[in-house]
């Protein structure tokens, strides 16, 4: 069983490897400059807070769940960390009351979705719109907030270099480990396998399937957090408005297009660097060659359309493959 | 001698009686123009419709349009879009059902609302677009000429990035491509930069939804392509935090010309002073929000047929530096009054 779902991984994710190495060694040929050092690090700096995210919605969606909070996540709790410690709260205060926010969020999407048996769909995404709303209600003065000089602190998560490294991408490289960690040396990251796999099989076998599911869904806020407060320290301010942009299909995207089946049970680290470093260079690339907004959009669908359409002829659903849930 | 004593009397009571009654004139008269005034607005009904609320510019214009409102007794409204075309021309479609008699919209793009607001004026409400214009006429237009903007950002760029010392490497950073803040602004860059063979524009790129974060990225890819990079033209000064963020980390700071334009809050003063920024172009809110007050009052109290006249008013630009910035009176949503 195993051996059929790694197989099905290395399809997958080989297709969108493969497919990255092309767009790369074209760049390489035709672009000057793309492959100095210092593009590369921006490429891979650029998408590194979508790569933060993608690794939270990895867990959910291997737990065979989506969780379309996690902008909202992303934003409002880490604007609340700036709020307080620009009106002089201490920044361990301001962390922990963030710390806080994120966890009651993603303990209310958990246990509506393992308790209360609503689709993840619709309870993360009314859950979002809600966590949105607290924050555009009033809790922040402008829907822009802007990064306080009381956290300067804490600020090189996101902005400056180490050994010629930007911080971001540490920042993603560390978020990556600790995930990969926890999903596969594990046992709860054992078990968010197995309940994403098949739900009632893993209750059988007496894993407490709905505490782990309100544990996947919180772990994903914290991670939004960190992801928001790299964000925030990097461009100097949190934009509140990005809930309501397309930011939470291109965690998406990342996440199944690296290779991590919306029905749960497979991928893992390594399909959302692939899935990241893919969005990476192609936004890098079209960026140098001074491509429009409309054209990049347009190439960014088109590249997510080739990755599926190969996939799927390459791997054809049959009842073997294609799971219950899919979507 | 008596005579002369009663001729005295006498006309010292009649200077007595014509200054008695001068006072009598003076103590009070009624302003026939007064109360047409007042009545002409007492219990109208304003709605302002946003493109989004929670920034400076919109708390900025909402609480002086409400200021205004409460102080001449009508009604205001806001109804936030949130960013999102189709719930206000949602918003605008359920307006001309519920008629309010004065609409102030800003126009996410050139287009979207274009009909709805023919369609309010048609049936009788005025319409008064905010700084951001759509490609017909209304009632009113209060904002900044685009334009303008651009051009005095372009000539401020072209100064100091002309003349052959450098390549005269310029990076544009547009907002959304159908926005009004990048079709015009990108119209008066091109006015100015397209003839002057001393200075190129090297990229022009959308920031999305007036991202940072996006504007970041795109100007530490560019600077890696161009590290000769001379000047960026940015449209608005949010986004710009991230332009300069990436300045900053790649230690260009001094090397390159920041221009931006904004509403004048005190980000725009701060930016300055924290050299972020080179140059800002302010329209001015407090400006523009009396401007759009005086529209709103001409239309409550105009007896035509709505839409009979239309009036453009082109705000005032002011442009500063580091050399001026303390002359400016950067406003925050306490100061507006």
């Amino acid at each position: 069983m195993k051996n059929l779902f790694s197989s099905l991984n290395f399809d997958q994710q080989t297709i969108v490897t493969i497919l990255f190495a092309v767009l790369f060694v074209v760049f390489a040929f035709w672009l000057p400059g793309f492959t100095s050092t210092g593009n590369l690090l921006e490429l891979v700096r650029s998408v590194s807070v979508l790569g933060i995210l993608g690794l939270g919605m990895a867990i959910v969606v291997i737990g065979r769940g989506i969780d379309l909070s996690m902008i909202a996540t992303l934003a409002v709790p880490a604007s609340l960390v700036m709020t307080l410690a620009a009106s002089g709260y201490h920044p361990a205060v301001a962390i922990g009351a963030g710390l806080l926010f994120a966890i009651a969020t993603g303990i209310l999407n958990g246990v509506l979705v393992a308790y209360a048996e609503i689709p993840a769909l619709f309870t993360t995404l009314a859950v979002g719109i809600g966590v949105a709303g607290i924050g555009q209600s009033g809790m922040f003065e402008y829907d822009i907030v802007a990064w306080p000089p009381a956290l300067d602190s804490i600020a090189w998560i996101g902005r400056g270099k180490i050994f010629g490294l930007p911080y971001s991408i540490l920042a993603f490289g560390v978020a990556a480990l600790a995930v990969h960690i926890f999903l596969k040396k594990t046992r709860l990251g054992f078990f968010i396998y197995a309940l994403g796999d098949n739900l009632a099989a893993a209750r059988i076998s007496g894993i407490r399937v709905r505490p782990i599911i309100i544990l996947q869904y919180v772990i994903c806020a914290v991670i939004a957090l960190f992801a928001g407060l790299v964000l925030a320290a990097s461009a100097h301010s949190m934009d509140t408005r990005i809930f309501n942009l397309t930011w939470i299909y291109d965690v998406i995207l990342v996440v199944v297009l690296g290779g991590i089946g919306l029905s749960g049970g497979r991928g893992g680290v390594m399909n959302v660097i692939v899935g990241t470093l893919l969005i990476g260079t192609i936004v890098n690339g079209m960026t140098i060659l001074n491509v429009s907004y409309q054209g990049q959009n347009l190439v960014r669908g088109l590249v997510l359309l080739t990755a599926l359409m190969i996939d799927s002829i390459l791997n054809p659903r049959n009842e073997e493959t294609a799971k219950q849930g899919d979507i | 001698m008596k005579r002369y004593k009663s001729l005295a009397m006498a006309t010292a009571a009649l200077a007595a009686m014509a200054i008695g009654s001068v006072a009598t004139a003076q103590q009070s008269m009624e302003d026939p123009a007064r109360e047409g005034y007042y009545s002409a607005l007492k219990g109208k009904k304003v709605v302002f419709v946003p493109v989004f609320m929670g920034l400076d510019l919109t708390e900025g214009w909402s609480k002086l349009m409400a200021t205004q409102a409460e102080a001449l007794g009508y009604d205001y409204e806001v109804r936030n879009s949130n960013f999102n075309t189709a719930a206000g021309a949602q918003t605008i479609t359920s307006l001309i059902s519920e008629k309010p008699d004065v609409i102030v919209v800003q126009n996410p793009d050139v287009q979207s609302y274009a009909r709805l607001l023919k369609r309010a004026e048609d049936a009788g409400i005025a319409v008064i677009q905010l700084n951001m214009k759509t490609n017909i006429l209304t009632t009113g237009f209060v904002g900044a000429d685009v334009i303008a903007i651009g051009e005095a950002q372009a000539k401020a760029a072209a100064e100091v990035c002309g003349g052959g010392d450098t390549p005269g490497k310029i990076l544009v950073l547009a907002g959304p491509p159908t926005s009004p803040f990048s079709a015009y602004m990108l119209r008066g860059y091109e006015n100015i930069l397209n003839d002057r063979d001393d200075v190129e524009i090297v990229s022009v790129q959308s920031t999305g939804a007036y991202e940072s974060t996006k504007a970041k990225s795109i100007t530490q890819v560019v600077v890696q392509q161009h590290p000769d990079l001379c000047a960026t033209l940015g449209v608005w000064d949010a986004p710009d935090i991230g332009t300069a963020a990436a300045l900053a980390e790649a230690g260009l700071t001094d090397q390159v010309f920041v221009s931006t334009s904004g509403g004048g809050g005190e980000l725009a003063c701060k930016g300055i002073r924290e050299d972020m920024w080179d140059h800002y172009v302010s329209y001015d809110v407090p400006g523009q929000g009396r401007d759009l007050n005086a529209l709103i009052s001409q239309a409550l109290q105009d007896t035509n047929e709505v839409g009979a006249r239309k009036t453009v008013l082109y705000t005032p630009l002011v442009e500063f530096d580091k050399s001026n910035v303390d002359e400016q009176s950067c406003w925050t949503l306490d100061s507006l009054k």
